[in-house]
């Protein structure tokens, strides 16, 4: 198996990881922890895919756009964790609950 | 293989030794402070042998100031760190361990 | 040469392992503070990863966002949170056996097409290659970046600009009370920042030729931002009001000028061949300050004002 399969393999584990955690998990925070771990598994994917060209340059496309993947990331993580504390400081919780307060 | 090379191989083990030493230490120690105690001090030594070791390796001198100074700054983030995390631990009361 | 290969696949494969095993350690552990640590050690980790498929750019952007402003952004929001007792409902563990196998199958199937895949694909690197000569920069990801694609990174800026605004209009959270930072604190910031700063216009410079370049650039600055106001730094009274908004929107307003008088001339975001090398670097320059004042300010979470009197 080839280096890159290997990184496209655990790439697509932590997808699964984090999709899991995603649905199972209520804390808002741990959600938000896994959104970021499924987003590091496809971009674990997508580079590693790159890998596979046989000429000698790398291709440079999905690299910039992990780069520019990474950087919404983190704007979007800021985003949420801001909407997260205002639903903590709301509920007292920083959980969603099913039932609807009304 | 050169006697440059059998030394900055063995200076890699030795770091490498230390390495292991502070990471049984983080593992095996009481409480947070002798742990700290284990991490900083084993690694800053840890690092420094296997820098000596990459070193002797480098192509030029400017490639050893680099490394240098990334030795210098692990020891400067390790030393302050460590103090903020065990200076916030005695805050929040986490007592020291006594045998 | 086996040997070195045997043992490069033995390092590839304990990496990949210590990747998922952090995940899922991350992912499950009962206290939150210890799982935004791992987060931070799992993005570490996807930095070497990043550097073992040959992207170097990608593993600086890692190390600076993913493991490095991520993980202060966490941090801040869990002190933020009121309870700090990590009381959560737990997962009902026996419910989710169906989903669990349901993950299970959809992961098999995602690797095996993976697996199906041709073993090489062309890619396009010789394109780049071929065209690098015209885009003014010697590094394909900036070129990929700044010309090729320029109309991703001009949007990217906007999305950014457009998170910060969500984070203004949620109104402004009790700011944490600001205590005096301890001496080794201080020091450490006295001696950090200047090389930060040092650090983020090398990565700028050498971003044409070299891995780097403004979002390498603008994490390490806003790094630099992020602790001098954990050091308890009024940043926030310095750089607010006009002064803010103009260095907010001097990354993304240069490239729609630029892209308004390329449009007229020969194509959007199309530059031309002898002048690219400068436009690129004017935009990254401004860039740069627009992406470190705004993961900045995100870190800040509240709009800063401009007076000096604390109104909250």
């Amino acid at each position: 198996m080839s280096t890159a399969l290997l990184y496209a393999l655990v790439g697509i584990g932590l997808f699964s990881l984090g999709l899991y955690a995603l649905i199972v998990h209520a804390h808002l925070l741990r959600k938000i922890l896994a959104i970021n771990v499924m987003g590091s598994g496809v971009f674990l994917l997508l580079i590693a895919l790159t890998k596979r060209s046989v000429t000698s340059f790398p291709d440079a496309v999905p690299h910039a756009m992990v780069i520019t993947g990474i950087v919404v990331t983190v704007a979007a993580t800021a985003l949420a964790l801001t909407l997260m504390v205002r639903v903590a400081i709301e509920n007292r919780c920083a959980e969603l609950s099913d039932q609807s307060e009304e | 293989m050169s006697a440059s090379d059998y030394l900055s191989a063995t200076l890699l083990i030795a770091g490498g030794f230390f390495f292991l030493a502070g990471t049984v230490g983080l593992l095996r120690f009481p409480d947070l402070y002798t742990r700290l105690h284990a991490l900083t001090k084993a690694d800053n030594v840890g690092l420094g042998l296997m820098i000596a070791g990459l070193a002797i390796q480098a192509e030029s001198w400017a490639v050893v100031g680099k490394l240098l100074l990334i030795w210098g700054l692990v020891l400067l983030a390790g030393a302050s760190v460590a103090h903020l995390i065990a200076s916030s631990a005695l805050k929040q009361g986490v007592r020291p361990w006594k045998k | 040469m086996e040997k070195v290969t045997l043992l490069v696949m033995l390092f590839d494969v304990l990496l990949g392992l210590g990747l998922l095993w952090l995940a899922w350690q991350l992912l499950e552990s009962r206290d939150l503070f210890k799982a935004i640590v791992l987060f931070v050690a799992f993005g570490l980790l996807m930095a070497l990863a990043w550097v073992r498929l040959d992207a170097p750019d990608v593993a600086l952007a890692e190390a600076a966002i993913g493991a490095g402003l991520t993980g202060a952004l966490l941090m801040a929001a869990l002190a933020k949170l009121p309870s700090r007792d990590t009381s959560e409902s737990l997962a009902d563990e026996k419910g989710y056996w169906l989903l669990r196998l349901t993950l299970l199958l959809v992961a098999v199937g995602l690797g095996s097409v993976v697996l199906s895949l041709p073993e090489s694909a062309p890619g396009l690197g010789a394109e780049i290659a071929s065209n690098l000569a015209s885009s003014g920069v010697n590094n394909p990801v900036t070129a990929v970046l700044l010309n090729f694609r320029g109309y991703d990174t001009l949007l990217e800026l906007m999305v950014l600009l457009l998170a910060l605004l969500g984070v203004w209009s949620l109104g402004r959270s009790a700011p944490t009370r600001e205590k005096p930072a301890g001496q080794v604190l201080t020091t450490l910031v006295q001696f950090l920042t200047p090389l930060l700063i040092l650090v983020a216009a090398y990565l700028l410079w050498a971003g044409a030729d070299a891995p780097g370049g403004a979002f390498q650039a603008g994490a390490v600055l806003a790094a630099a931002m992020v602790l001098l106001l954990l050091a308890g730094w009024p940043l926030q009274h310095l750089l607010s009001g006009w002064a803010l908004r103009l260095v907010l929107v001097a990354g993304p307003a240069t490239f729609v000028a630029l892209a308004g008088l390329t449009l007229l001339d020969v194509g959007l975001l199309a530059y031309p061949p002898q002048h690219a090398g400068k436009l690129i670097f004017i935009l990254e320059v401004a860039a740069t300050f627009s992406i470190a004042v705004t993961l900045a300010a995100l870190f800040l979470g509240y709009r800063p004002r401009a007076s000096n009197k604390e109104s909250g």
